[in-house]
């Protein structure tokens, strides 16, 4: 497929002898929303692990951008300042640290050593971080540590700081987790809006949720695709119904 | 400066150094007063451990990685600045005592000569090549920062590449230390052994300077030294920097995918800490007066992993605490000044068992203080704790990092 942003073809990757992706391929545009959903073990946290360098696959590609670069051969550090931004399934923010460094770390800016030892605070950045502490409604909490934050605020945070990065692909694994409904609206909403200038793949159980963000969806099960389309046409699926229910 | 502002301890810690320093000069003996040489001295290596402390600090309590490899930096700074003491020194005596013959001798004749005098002890008279140039104080000084400089960047940059980390990168540089001082005890190290080093006290061409004087320019000089390390120490853990070596510490991986090249960090502050470490070590020695391989042992850079635990790590102020605070104790303990404790059936003496108390006041505040002297500070200031949810970063060897969330 030309065109795709993200394009996964024919990767498989085994744990001890156990195949977690088998033979998997994936492909997402440079303006899309995604939603990944699959019962549980099916691989979708695994599926970004590859992606962002943490797991190497056995075999297949995973191609990159308009010069289709292999991710493979490159490190999580560098796969990120290609453009590909991450948030765990487990909220994971630096919780020794305020709200603002923890923005301030994930803005994008030069990352190299000796550049980030001059690299002081200035207005722009001090503006950029109100800004999105704004779009994530922690500003008041700013100078809280975020370890002091509850549990959907560091899901926040930890949005925040994927847009930050201001990525091309943004990898979400489960944003909704320990958020009431209202924190679960904000959090369609702002996936949705940045889904306009860039790729989106979200991971959620929550069918619900997945319904609001009305966008295609990918269903994966024993770490292959079953099932892609819209919610309706993946959940009038037969094989798609026996897994859901079958387990 | 609003670095300084930012940063307010600094400004206070710089104060304070400066007071220290003041008061001792005018209460040495140099100046008329009762402190005696010996002691001004003792004052001055401290200030040399509390930067080795400092860099300590960085290292481990700023970044995670327990070194148990820089004490090895502080002695090859003190190594390569004594190979000129020695030299230098030696070639002197040895001019002056030929000057009385009758045929000048040649400059060949005064290296042998020279060479006969330093490595007379080890059954040998040749320089090693290492030597080349010990006759150059300016060689000598560039290598005080190069030698340690490029062993941490060489070690760090295949340790750091093949991501071993944790316990294991522990075990690793306290290798790395063993092999290097029975490298240097054996006699055909080119470094005389166990002799080691010795005389580095008396400073070539300046035999006219009273100890009691020199001691007081040491002090002046290590003052000056551990000021400018702290100074720089704090410039890097300031801003984002300082973010981003905490953010390692706490969850390596993470800081990964946030794109910032992780093992760069790490070999830079290496590198960096040991430096700092080899310039301590320079100063050190020459105040000591003499460095032979025990000093390099593991058991060295362990202590100075408890100096920081014991401070508080984390900050540098604590670094700077523990390294005061422990060797000073040590040195009155180990002094044969403290007075022995008769139970009746046995008597403690405290040369053989401050090592003992000294073990039990790290396993306490390992378990009761985890935050050491330093925290005494927040509680002053009742600083609120920040909320690790149980995480807490105990100055154990195994506790280091944060539990990795598990995706
Ligand atoms: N590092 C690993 N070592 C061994 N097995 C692993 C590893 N990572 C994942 N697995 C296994 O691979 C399978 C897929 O796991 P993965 O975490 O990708 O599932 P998931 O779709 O994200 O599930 P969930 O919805 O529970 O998050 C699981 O059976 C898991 O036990
Ligand atoms: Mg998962």
């Amino acid at each position: 497929m030309t065109g795709a942003l993200l394009e996964v073809s024919g990767v498989s990757v085994s744990f001890d002898g156990f195949r977690a992706i088998n033979n998997l391929s994936f492909n997402i545009g440079p303006a899309e929303l995604r939603a990944v959903i699959g019962p549980n073990g099916a691989g979708k946290t695994t599926f970004m692990d590859i992606v962002t360098g943490k797991t190497r696959p056995d075999e297949g590609r995973v191609l990159w951008g308009e010069k289709s670069i292999s991710l493979l051969r490159m490190d999580e550090a560098a796969i990120a300042r290609a453009g590909i931004g991450r948030k765990f399934q487990r909220p994971t923010v630096f919780e020794d640290q305020t709200v603002r460094d923890n923005l301030l770390m994930a803005l994008k800016k030069d990352r190299g050593p000796l550049a980030v030892l001059f690299q002081r605070r200035n207005a722009a950045d001090e503006a950029r971080v109100e800004e999105l502490a704004g779009q994530i409604g922690l500003v008041s909490e700013l100078s809280r540590k975020s370890g002091e934050l509850s549990h959907g605020q560091k899901q926040w945070l930890e949005i925040g700081m994927l847009l930050a990065q201001d990525p091309r692909l943004l990898l979400v694994d489960e944003p909704a987790a320990g958020m009431t409904p209202e924190e679960r609206e904000h959090t369609t909403s702002l996936l949705v809006e940045a889904a306009r200038t860039r790729a989106v793949v979200v991971v959620e159980h929550d069918m619900e949720f997945v319904r609001r963000l009305n966008c295609k969806v990918t269903v994966l099960h024993e770490g292959a695709v079953l099932a892609e389309g819209s919610l309706d046409h993946v959940t009038a699926n037969q094989e798609v119904i026996e897994v859901y229910l079958g387990r | 400066m609003s670095f300084l502002r930012r940063n307010p301890s600094v400004p206070v810690f710089l104060g304070l150094l400066l007071v220290f320093t003041l008061t001792v000069t005018l209460m040495s003996e140099a100046y008329g007063g009762g402190l005696s040489t010996s002691f001004v001295k003792t004052l001055g290596k401290t200030l040399c451990l509390a930067l080795v402390a400092v860099a300590m600090d960085l290292v481990w309590g700023y970044t995670g990685i327990l070194s148990l490899g820089h004490f090895a930096f502080f002695g090859l700074g003190g190594y390569m600045i004594g190979m000129w003491l020695m030299y230098a020194r030696t070639e002197a005596i040895v001019v002056s005592s030929m000057a009385n013959a009758e045929i000048p001798a040649t400059p060949q004749e005064i290296t042998d000569a020279v060479g006969a005098q330093i490595f007379g002890v080890v059954g040998s008279s040749d320089f090693p090549a290492i030597w080349l140039f010990a006759d150059s104080l300016a060689m000598q000084l560039v290598l005080v920062v190069a030698v340690p400089g490029l062993l941490a960047l060489v070690f760090g940059w295949l340790a750091f590449r093949s991501r071993v980390t944790g316990v294991y990168l522990s075990i690793l540089t306290q290798a790395m230390t063993l092999a290097l001082s029975l490298y240097l005890f054996q006699n055909n190290s080119g470094l005389r052994g166990n002799n080691g080093l010795s005389g580095l006290q008396n400073l070539p061409g300046a035999d006219a300077i009273p100890q009691s004087v020199m001691s007081v320019w040491f002090l002046w000089t290590s003052a000056l030294a551990l000021g400018l390390g702290y100074l720089l120490a704090a410039f890097v853990v300031s801003g984002k920097f300082g973010s981003v070596l905490r953010g390692i510490r706490d969850n390596e991986a993470r800081v990964r995918f946030l794109g910032y090249p992780v093992e760069r960090y790490k070999l830079f502050i290496f590198t960096l800490t040991a430096v700092m470490a080899g310039i301590a070590g320079a100063l050190y020695y020459p105040q000591a007066g003499i460095i032979n391989p025990a000093e390099i042992a593991p058991i060295a850079s362990i202590y100075l992993a408890v100096w920081v635990a014991i401070g508080g790590r984390g900050r540098l102020y604590g670094a700077v605490i523990g390294a005061g605070f422990v060797s000073l104790v040590s040195t009155w303990f180990t002094g044969g000044r403290a007075p022995d404790i008769d139970l009746g059936f046995y008597t403690i003496k405290w040369v053989d068992w401050w090592t003992v108390l000294l073990g039990l006041s790290f396993v306490c505040v390992t378990i009761f203080a985890p935050k050491g002297i330093g925290g005494l500070v927040d509680l002053a200031l009742s600083r609120r704790a920040p909320d690790r949810h149980g995480a807490d970063l105990g100055p154990d060897l195994g506790s280091l990092r944060e539990k990795e969330a598990e995706e």
